[in-house]
């Protein structure tokens, strides 16, 4: 990495850290939670949907379950001054990363659109779950965490950074696997998973890492989500626009990019505020929703980063052309993208 | 000599129709078998249940060794099995380089570690350059032409140094100059000491460069020989000219 890419990076991290400090509106504060919220369940998501290729629409599934891990488990405990339930975000993780093993291993046997159906009917079993285990979730009346008594100026402030960390979590694993050879043997099975069983790759086992390690970020985020939002219930922990809503802002990024997804929720996010907000509460902002996709499947079906790498590496290519009068090679991917 | 592979009693129907019918035969050590037959014989039904991709009814290999009667691909690869398809198939998003950076069959602790190690891309290097492919290792194995994406299949499932190579069709599709480079590579391998078996269409390339041949018909071997054997055999010529 460049001294300058990393200054970069800490410039852009420092910034979004200061995000939280500035004393902006309640409301403004509240759109930035749920954009760094959907860049990390994109930027999680984008591991098993983006690097491996297996379009998963049960995500909310786990967001859900890790949201009642967080209220289920501060029911009768106390919260203390509120940051108790921060600590113990890694538990719910490594739980839910283990129950999504035997749960992946069945799901992962199918692949491509049966692999979204299976997993979108995942999500309705966990909904179906929520509504009827009444005696943990309470069912259809829902269940709340007690208020933290944070400074009210500043309320916000300590949800924002936890999202930030796990959506700083989310992207330094995405980096990792990138460079490592896990990284390499997911897009071989991407491409070709047959032929990846073929030349001896763990196929099964690399599909399960990427698997539970990416639903394991999405319920850590559920969890923080839930103690935010301070009351559940199971149509608004388990909801299929929020499996929906990651995957539109993956692909409109581009998948399997390190920036991508986080990029998507940037624009998707604040987009999906304003078209609530402008069109009010009729439900006139899902069509919106639906013509943004639309769009992007007719102009940018790569999504936005590897659009603009492969524009970017044309035109390197006409200035190296007319330089040297012919063709170059051109470099891998990898080496392209940030 | 002792045989690499046993296949022992294979069966496979698709519904009334029997593909592979209690086919059995042996590949010997250090040798080119191929395995010919007329259209609809059940060569490549075979191939497939040999490398795991195509479950039997009934029957088992016998690979190094290990007797299998659900023998799965990875498996197989890592004991030293490997094989190509009939249409190349590679890693299409990945470079060339990396096509055979994932064919190193990584250990767990690999796996975590780089992408490409230094010792990854000198052992890649070695091999793109002995098949010509050196000017591609940086290209997207999707840029290649169909020859080279054979070549480059070719070369993958040589990384780990395997014991056994099964060639499904090396020359189908291929132009002639090609044919002749994927010979010599059988030959330089098999020099090297690796055991080929090779399902082939190309009849004039079967008989110079294979020994013994097995021809099935209707989904069992009728006859196994050397060239010379199999060109008289009266039982082949009918399979083949259905007199």
């Amino acid at each position: 990495m460049t001294v300058v890419r990393r200054a970069g990076l800490a410039l852009l991290l420092t910034a979004a850290v200061l995000v939280g400090f500035v004393g902006v509106t309640h409301w403004i504060m509240n759109i930035f939670i749920f954009t760094v919220m959907y860049a990390g369940l994109a930027t999680g998501w984008n591991l098993v949907g983006g690097f491996a290729g297996y379009t998963s629409l049960g995500h909310a599934a786990f967001f859900g379950i890790g949201a009642y891990a967080m209220d289920v488990t501060f029911e009768h405990h106390s919260i203390g001054a509120g940051y108790v339930p921060f600590a113990i975000l890694p538990l719910i993780g490594l739980a839910v990363a283990a129950l999504s093993v035997p749960l992946g291993w069945i799901a992962m046997r199918t692949r491509a659109a049966t692999f979204a159906i299976v997993t979108i009917t995942l999500l309705f079993v966990v909904q179906t779950l929520a509504f009827n285990l009444k005696s943990i979730t309470h069912g259809s009346q829902g269940m709340g965490i007690t208020p933290p008594p944070f400074a009210l100026h500043a309320y916000e402030r300590p949800f924002y950074i936890a999202m930030l960390a796990m959506l700083v979590l989310a992207l330094l694993i995405s980096w990792y696997v990138q460079r490592s050879k896990l990284g390499l043997v997911l897009a071989a099975i991407r491409d070709d998973e047959d032929k990846a069983h073929g030349v001896g790759v763990h196929v099964t086992a690399v599909k399960l890492i990427a698997f539970s390690t990416s639903v394991a970020l999405a319920s850590m985020i559920g969890a923080v989500w839930a103690y935010y939002v301070l009351f559940i219930y199971p149509q608004f922990a388990v909801d299929p626009l929020i499996s929906i809503g990651i995957v539109l802002m993956v692909f409109l990024g581009g998948k399997g990019t390190l920036w991508g997804p986080a990029l998507g929720a940037l624009i998707v996010v604040p987009a999906q505020q304003y078209f609530a907000y402008e069109l009010g509460a009729s439900k006139l902002y899902l069509i919106a929703y639906a013509g943004l996709f639309l769009v992007i499947m007719l102009f940018l079906p790569q999504g936005i980063i590897p659009s603009l790498t492969s524009w970017a590496d044309r035109n390197r290519h006409r200035r190296a052309r007319t330089l040297s009068g012919g063709p170059l090679a051109s470099p891998p991917l990898h080496e392209v993208l940030p | 000599m002792s045989n690499i592979l046993e296949v022992a009693n294979l069966t496979k129907r698709f519904g009334g129709v029997t593909a592979v019918d209690d086919c059995s035969f042996g590949v010997a050590e250090h040798s080119i078998t191929a395995l010919i037959g007329p259209n609809g014989s059940g060569k490549t039904t075979a191939f497939n249940m040999i490398t795991g991709y195509l479950p039997a009814d009934s029957g088992h290999i016998v690979f190094g060794g290990v007797k299998m009667s659900r023998p799965r691909p990875a498996q197989l690869a890592r004991l030293g099995l490997c094989r190509t398809f009939q249409q190349a198939r590679v890693f299409d998003q990945l470079s060339t380089r990396e096509n055979l950076v994932a064919a190193s069959q990584p250990s767990w602790r690999e796996l975590f570690g780089a992408r490409s190690t230094a010792a990854d891309r000198e052992q890649a290097d070695q091999l793109l350059a002995d098949f010509n492919l050196s000017d591609q290792a940086d290209k997207l194995a999707h840029e290649l032409s169909y020859g080279q994406r054979k070549l480059l299949e070719f070369a993958a499932a040589l990384v780990g140094n395997p014991r056994l190579i099964l060639l499904d069709e090396p020359s189908a599709g291929v132009n002639p100059v090609m044919i002749e480079t994927m010979e010599r590579h059988v030959r330089a391998r098999h020099a090297a000491g690796s055991t080929f078996l090779i399902v082939e269409h190309d009849m004039n390339l079967v008989m110079r460069l294979c020994d013994p041949i097995i021809v099935l018909d209707q989904g069992s071997p009728i006859a196994t020989g050397t060239p010379n054997e199999i060109q008289t055999n009266s039982a082949v010529l009918d399979a083949y000219l259905g007199a």
